[in-house]
C-alpha cells in the first residue's frame, strides 16, 4: 500500500532522513517510534506530499508521490501533530470544507454522518471548533481525515496531550480504523504503539534502526522486568531485604511517600516471575506491600535492546558491545526528556485506574460542557 | 480551488475583518465622493477615484494579510498543502476570494454617485436648453471603474504575496501598506523630479500616472495590461514561494 524506497531529506546540510526504505502492506496498523527530532514527521510529510524528498521514491496504492501528487493525496488522509483546524468554523462546516476540498463523490450526508458516528463527534456538529477541549479537537481532526474514505491514514502523534481517558478512547479508534484502512502512526510512547500497531518500526537519527511485528518487542520486554513496590516498613531494612532476595538484580528506594509506605524500584533477572516470592518474603516480615506496579522498559532500554539484537542477528558478537554503548551515549541526551514525559503519563494513567471516578468528571468537563 | 475560495470568502465574514473592510471602504468612499463632488460644486468624478485608490493603501492590506500568514500560523495551509489541489488553485482561490469581496464592495459604492446624477437631472431639468452635457460623464466613470477594480487585482495579487512570506499577519499587513504606497507614491513624487530618464521610467513603474489616462476620459489598454500582468507576477510569485518552501 505504502512503498518507501531509500527516501532522503536533508535540511541544508543537516539530514532529516537518511536512506529509509519501508513497505506497508493494506489493512496493516504501523507505529513510527523515536525521540522527537528522529525524523518521523518529516518521513510522514514526504508521505503526504507536504514536502519533497531529497532523493527517494514514495508511492502510495502504487501511485508515486512526486509524479502525480493530486492522485497520490487523494489516497491518504493525514493528520499532522497539530490538527490544522479552522477554530472559528463549526465542526460541520469544518467537515464540509474537508469534503470540498477533497472533491469525494460519496453521498455528503450520509459520508459525513458516518465519520461523525466512527470518531464520535455526533453531539458537537453544530458547535465552533474553538470551544471544543483538546480531545475533541483531536476528533475532529481524525474526522477530517477520514473525509473521503482514503485507503492510507497517517497520524502523527494523535495523543499528544490528551487525558488518558482520551488517550484510551482514541487508540481504541484507531484499532477500529485498521480494520478498514492502512494506518501509519507516530508516536514516542512505546505503550501506545504496544497497545495499537501490529508492527513497529523504530527510526533514530532518520534511519530505520528496527522493524519487527509488536509480538516480537513485546517478547524482548518481557524478558526484563521492572517494577514499583510500595512497602510499608523500616526502609533500610526493607531495601537490605530485597536486595538479598534472590531472582531481583537491582533495588532501590524512591522519594514517593504514600503515608508510611515508600516505593521501591525494582528490576528482576530475564525470565523470572518475583512478584510471588516478594509478596510472601515481605508478608512473613510482616511488611505490607500495598502496591505493586509494572514498569515498562523505557524508549532508552528498547532503542539499546533492539539495536543490539538486530547487531546480533547480523553481525559478530564482538561488534555488540561497541554498538550499545554508542547507543546508550547518543541516545542519553535526546531520551531524558522522554523519560520524564513517559513517567509523568504513566502517573496519570495509573490515578485513572485509582480513581476512575475522579477522572471520569474530569474529562466529562473538559469533554463536554467546556467552553460554554 | 472552489472549496478554497468559498472557504475564504465566508471566513471574511465569520471574523469581524470583512466587515470592519466593507465599513470602512462604505465609509471612506461616502465621504471622499461627498468631498470631491457635491461639496466642491463638480461633476468631475475623476478626483474621487484618485483619492479611492490612496484609500486602498489602507483598505487592501485589511483584505489581503491574514490570507496566508493566518493559515501559516495556525498550521492549517498543512490541510490545504495535502489536499489534492495544486498550489495554483490554492492560491487562486484566495485571490479570487480577496477580489470578489474587494469587487463587490466597490460596486456597492457606486451607489455614491446616484445623488450626483440626481442633481444632474435636476440641473437638466431647470433648463431649456441643451448646449453642453451636464453632469458626470458615464463612459469616463465606468472606465475609471474598471481601472479602479484593476488597480485594486494588482495590489490584492501584491498583498497576497507578502502574506505568503511571513506568519505574521501584522507585519504582512504593515509591508503590504509600504509596498502599496510607495506605489501609488512615486507617481506624486514623479511631479517634483526634474531627471528627465528617471521621470520616465518612474512613470512607467507608477500605477499612478497610469491611471491618469483613465482620468481624463482616455481608455488605456496598456494601463489595463500592465495592471492584469502585475496581478500575473504576483500571483505566479505566490505560487514559487510554496514551491520553494516545499523543496526547501
Amino acid at each position: 500500500m505504502i512503498k518507501i524506497e531509500h527516501l532522503v531529506k536533508n535540511y541544508g546540510s543537516n539530514c532529516a532522513v537518511d536512506d529509509i526504505s519501508l513497505e506497508v502492506g493494506e489493512g496493516e496498523i504501523v507505529g513510527f517510534l523515536g525521540p522527537n527530532g528522529a525524523g518521523k514527521s518529516t518521513t510522514m510529510n514526504i508521505l503526504t506530499g507536504y514536502l519533497s524528498s531529497t532523493s527517494g521514491r514514495v508511492s502510495v496504492a502504487g501511485i508515486d508521490v512526486l509524479n502525480d501528487p493530486l492522485n497520490a493525496k487523494r489516497q491518504i488522509g493525514y493528520l499532522p501533530e497539530q490538527p490544522p483546524l479552522y477554530l472559528d468554523m463549526t465542526v460541520d462546516e469544518y467537515l464540509n470544507f474537508n469534503y470540498e476540498l477533497k472533491g469525494c463523490r460519496l453521498d455528503k450526508i450520509a459520508h459525513l454522518g458516518e465519520v461523525c458516528e466512527v470518531v464520535r463527534i455526533g453531539d458537537v456538529r453544530k458547535r465552533v471548533i474553538k470551544n471544543l477541549s483538546k480531545g475533541y479537537r483531536q476528533r475532529v481532526g481524525i474526522a477530517g481525515a477520514l473525509v473521503g474514505n482514503p485507503q492510507v491514514i497517517i497520524f502523527d502523534e494523535p495523543t499528544v496531550g490528551l487525558d488518558p481517558k482520551q488517550i484510551i478512547e482514541i487508540r481504541n479508534l484507531i484499532r477500529g480504523l485498521g480494520k478498514q484502512h492502512t494506518v501509519v502512526l507516530s508516536t514516542h510512547i512505546l505503550q501506545e504503539v504496544q497497545a495499537v500497531c501490529d508492527r513497529i518500526v523504530i527510526i533514530n537519527k532518520g534511519r530505520i534502526v528496527a522493524d519487527e511485528k509488536t509480538e516480537n518487542i513485546t517478547r524482548v520486554i518481557e524478558n526484563n522486568r521492572r517494577f514499583n513496590a510500595k512497602i510499608c516498613g523500616p526502609q533500610s531494612q526493607v531495601l537490605a531485604t530485597l536486595k538479598t532476595l534472590p531472582g531481583i538484580t537491582y533495588a532501590e528506594a524512591l522519594a514517593e511517600r504514600d503515608g508510611d509506605a515508600v516505593t521501591y524500584m525494582i528490576e528482576s533477572a530475564p525470565g523470572v516471575d518475583i512478584r510471588k516470592k516478594l509478596f510472601f518474603t515481605l508478608a512473613e516480615r510482616g511488611w505490607a506491600l500495598i502496591g505493586l506496579e509494572a514498569l515498562g522498559l523505557s524508549l532508552e532500554d528498547i532503542f539499546i535492546t533492539v539495536v543490539n539484537k538486530s547487531d546480533e542477528e547480523s553481525a559478530p558478537t564482538r561488534y555488540t558491545r561497541r554498538t550499545r554503548s554508542r547507543a546508550r551515549n547518543s541516545l542519553e541526551g535526546q531520551v531524558a526528556s522522554e523519560l520524564v514525559a513517559e513517567a509523568d503519563r504513566r502517573r496519570e494513567e495509573a490515578s485513572v485506574l485509582g480513581l476512575s471516578d475522579d477522572a471520569d468528571t474530569d474529562s466529562d468537563r473538559s469533554g463536554g460542557s467546556d467552553g460554554n | 480551488m472552489f472549496a478554497i475560495y468559498k472557504k475564504e470568502l465566508r471566513s471574511y465574514f465569520i471574523n469581524p475583518i470583512g466587515y470592519v473592510y466593507v465599513g470602512v471602504f462604505l465609509a471612506l468612499a461616502a465621504l471622499l465622493c461627498c468631498y470631491t463632488t457635491i461639496i466642491s460644486g463638480s461633476y468631475d468624478t475623476s478626483a474621487y477615484f484618485m483619492y479611492m485608490m490612496f484609500a486602498f493603501v489602507i483598505l487592501i492590506p485589511i483584505l489581503t494579510m491574514r490570507l496566508f500568514a493566518e493559515e501559516r500560523k495556525l498550521r492549517t495551509e498543512q490541510l490545504l498543502l495535502t489536499a489534492p489541489v495544486t498550489l495554483t488553485g490554492m492560491v487562486l482561490g484566495k485571490f479570487f476570494a480577496a477580489l470578489t469581496l474587494f469587487a463587490s464592495t466597490l460596486l456597492v459604492s457606486c451607489i455614491n454617485f446616484i445623488p450626483i446624477y440626481a442633481v444632474a437631472a435636476a440641473e437638466r431639468g431647470n433648463q431649456d436648453y441643451d448646449f453642453y452635457h451636464i453632469g458626470p460623464v458615464t463612459g469616463e466613470l465606468v472606465g475609471c471603474l474598471v481601472s479602479l477594480l484593476l488597480i485594486g487585482a494588482a495590489f490584492i495579487a501584491i498583498g497576497t504575496f507578502i502574506s505568503a512570506l511571513t506568519e505574521n499577519q501584522l507585519a504582512a499587513a504593515v509591508i503590504t501598506i509600504a509596498v502599496i504606497a510607495g506605489m501609488v507614491g512615486i507617481g506624486v513624487l514623479n511631479n517634483y523630479i526634474d531627471v528627465y530618464w528617471l521621470r520616465v521610467v518612474l512613470s512607467w513603474v507608477s500605477v499612478y500616472s497610469r491611471f491618469g489616462n483613465f482620468a481624463n476620459g482616455l481608455f488605456d489598454f496598456a494601463a489595463i495590461l500592465y495592471y492584469a500582468s502585475l496581478s500575473f507576477v504576483f500571483l505566479f510569485l505566490t505560487v514559487r514561494v510554496y514551491e520553494k518552501r516545499r523543496w526547501g
